[in-house]
């Protein structure tokens, strides 16, 4: 499997590898069970397949499919992220806490950005120079960044920020809500550098084989410190949204985030192991998620049964992308 | 760190002075050991109890465990060294205060629990909130207030928590009164206000004429009355928290939400001294005794 990672790294300098076709096989399962889902939601529910619904459904994803882009990086590397809900609580707080405080609304938000890129490049750090695993360095961040954020709020939630803040969570361009326009504007750009990049080249080879990226001249620490500001900083990002919209930043905010966007990720197709998958496949899973939890909720389903049929959605999904990947092995061999 | 240090003087200071004061009194000690007084909620409680027991003509000794379940077990163990009368708990942890619990059990000394229960050894009363109670009082504003019609919507908290189970429980049942009024939607929202924004967005979606929400608790109350705001349809539905949490009480007085539910700490201090007072005496007291919840409306 990290063959061809390593030899597209020493390909990189000269030319982009091209964007391989096997890309798109592996998202077909997922693309078929999400349409599959869609028809039958739109069966099942005449409030599903509206436009307004179809626009809350893209302004509920966006928080998760925010901090799945980051965690694609990561795990692309073959890392792991724990402490995105908590840092998105942090971030939150602080900008929050700064605008109560009287902070212009843009040196807030750089600040919240900024402590949410901080504390990533103190993952990044950890893993790259300390050498612990990145599940135990993430789990240890989490544990700090959640209380950090309990001791800045007290223990209380920071409200009433004001309406030109609000609109970065509610307000909407030509019909479009700002927080899809964020979305969009985050894939696009990790799209362009996981495929377009040179760094984009390094990430896949890491999560291929470390070693081997080293020996071919990939400066692996500089790339693993990079992949996990990125996932501080989009945690941040999505906590702009998440307080703008509740008009309150949470000390409890994101609890469980982590678990959501690396399901997301997952779905998406890229493996836990690393160096395979992609950003398209994230943004679908995250739909794919959002997409059900909407369902439910028209179809009104008990609490109870809800749990249930989210998690064999989720299996079923995925058993329906390995066997059609399985079967695109096959045909791409002969 | 300062608020620790001063608590652990206050502390401190109420046990010297109980040493101090009590037996010269000669006056029974209660004990009292509450999770942590870093909350008003069970600074109400302690000041219910305070004036209970001054009526009552006992001693009270009061001990901020600071949620620290070793810390309460210890502050215990001295009440237990000074064989007081009867130890009123608050346990910062219903499983944690087990071993403590069978300690008193085994000095001889009656236990008797507040707000949260214990797990296990033998407890002479239990006092709390009756969350049943509480729902069926938010049915009965949501009926008075919609006459007996309309469209009604309920968020529910975490699945399987005995508060989610009783205030839903109690709001289904005290609907029944009202036949007219249909409960459209039931969803799980976790009791979290990110949680009650999404969900309360997706039922607005599927339910065109919805005229009230009752949400489990304050949090999920607040972010449903984002969601209705920002599909500006606050017009036609209000909304019931539970709880009474700072942000509700401020929603309510700002007209955003119409009311919530909330529980009464004095009285359950007042309550649970009165019990002690009571099992002091050598009277019977009822296992568990329900505080009255009570609506707070603008």
């Amino acid at each position: 499997m990290a063959q061809p990672d390593v030899k597209a790294v020493g390909e990189a300098p000269a030319r982009p590898a091209p964007a391989p076709v096997r890309l798109n096989l592996q998202r077909f399962g997922l693309t078929i069970a999400f349409v599959t889902l869609v028809a039958a939601l739109a069966l099942l529910s005449p409030a599903f397949l509206t436009a307004e619904n179809l626009l809350n459904v893209a302004r509920q994803v966006s928080i998760n499919a925010i901090i799945a882009a980051g965690m694609t990086f990561v795990i692309l590397t073959a890392g792991i992220d724990l402490s995105v809900g908590s840092l998105l609580a942090l971030a939150g707080a602080i900008m929050a806490g700064a605008l109560k405080g009287g902070v212009p609304l843009a040196l807030s938000l750089l600040a919240g950005l900024a402590a949410g890129t901080g504390f990533g490049v103190v993952n990044g750090l950890a893993v790259a120079n300390g050498r612990v695993a990145p599940f135990i360095v993430t789990l240890a961040m989490l544990t700090i960044a959640r209380g950090a954020t309990l001791v800045y709020t007290g223990g209380r939630p920071i409200s009433d920020l004001g309406p030109a803040f609000d609109w970065l969570g509610g307000g909407d361009l030509g019909g479009i809500p700002v927080p899809v326009i964020i979305m969009v504007l985050v894939f696009a750009a990790a799209y362009v550098m996981l495929t377009q990049m040179i760094v984009g080249r390094y990430i896949y080879a890491i999560g291929g084989n470390a070693e081997a990226a080293r020996l071919s001249g990939v400066n692996v620490g500089r790339t693993t410190v990079l992949v996990y500001a990125l996932s501080g900083l989009l945690s941040a990002v999505a906590a702009v949204i998440l307080t703008a919209r509740l008009d309150s930043a949470q000390p409890t905010a994101g609890l469980g985030y982590e678990l959501d966007a690396i399901a997301a990720v997952v779905l998406g197709g890229t493996t836990l192991m690393g160096g395979e998958g992609g950003i398209g496949g994230t943004l679908l899973g995250a739909f794919l998620i959002g997409v059900l939890n909407n369902g439910l909720n028209l179809l009104n389903v008990s609490s109870f049964y809800q749990q249930v049929v989210k998690g064999l959605v989720i299996l079923l999904a995925v058993l329906v992308d390995q066997r059609l990947r399985r079967r695109g092995g096959r045909r791409r061999a002969a | 760190m300062r608020g620790t240090w001063i608590a652990a003087m206050l502390a401190a200071g109420l046990i010297g002075a109980a040493a101090a004061g009590g037996p010269a009194a000669g006056r029974p000690t209660v004990g009292l050991a509450i999770s942590t007084l870093n909350n008003p909620f069970f600074v109400d409680l302690r000041d219910g109890a305070q004036a209970a027991a001054a009526k009552a003509g006992v001693t009270l000794v009061v001990l901020d465990a600071q949620n620290d379940p070793a810390r309460q077990a210890s502050s215990i163990e001295d009440l237990i060294a000074k064989k007081a009368g009867v130890v009123i708990i608050n346990p910062t942890d219903s499983d944690a205060i087990v071993p403590t619990v069978k300690k008193l059990n085994a000095a001889k000394i009656p236990v008797i629990t507040v707000d949260r229960a214990a797990n296990g050894g033998t407890v002479a009363a239990h006092i709390a909130s009756d969350n049943v109670a509480g729902g069926v009082m938010a049915a009965d504003y949501v009926g008075r207030r919609l006459a007996g019609r309309g469209n009604v919507v309920m968020l529910e908290g975490i699945p399987g928590s005995s508060a989610a189970r009783d205030r839903g429980q109690g709001f289904r049942q005290g609907l029944k009164k009202y036949p007219g009024i249909r409960l459209v939607a039931s969803q799980t929202a976790d009791f979290d206000r990110a949680k009650g924004l999404a969900v309360m967005e997706n039922i607005l979606q599927a339910q065109k004429k919805i005229d009230a929400v009752f949400a489990q608790n304050d949090e999920m109350a607040l972010g449903a009355v984002q969601a209705i705001e920002a599909a500006r349809r606050n017009r036609v539905m209000f909304v019931v928290g539970f709880d009474a949490i700072a942000d509700a009480l401020k929603a309510i007085r700002e007209g955003k939400m119409a009311a919530t539910i909330a529980q009464q700490p004095k009285e359950m201090g007042r309550l649970a001294v009165e019990a002690a007072a009571t099992v002091l005496k050598g009277g019977a007291v009822p296992r568990f005794t329900p505080v009255p919840l009570r609506l707070v409306t603008k």
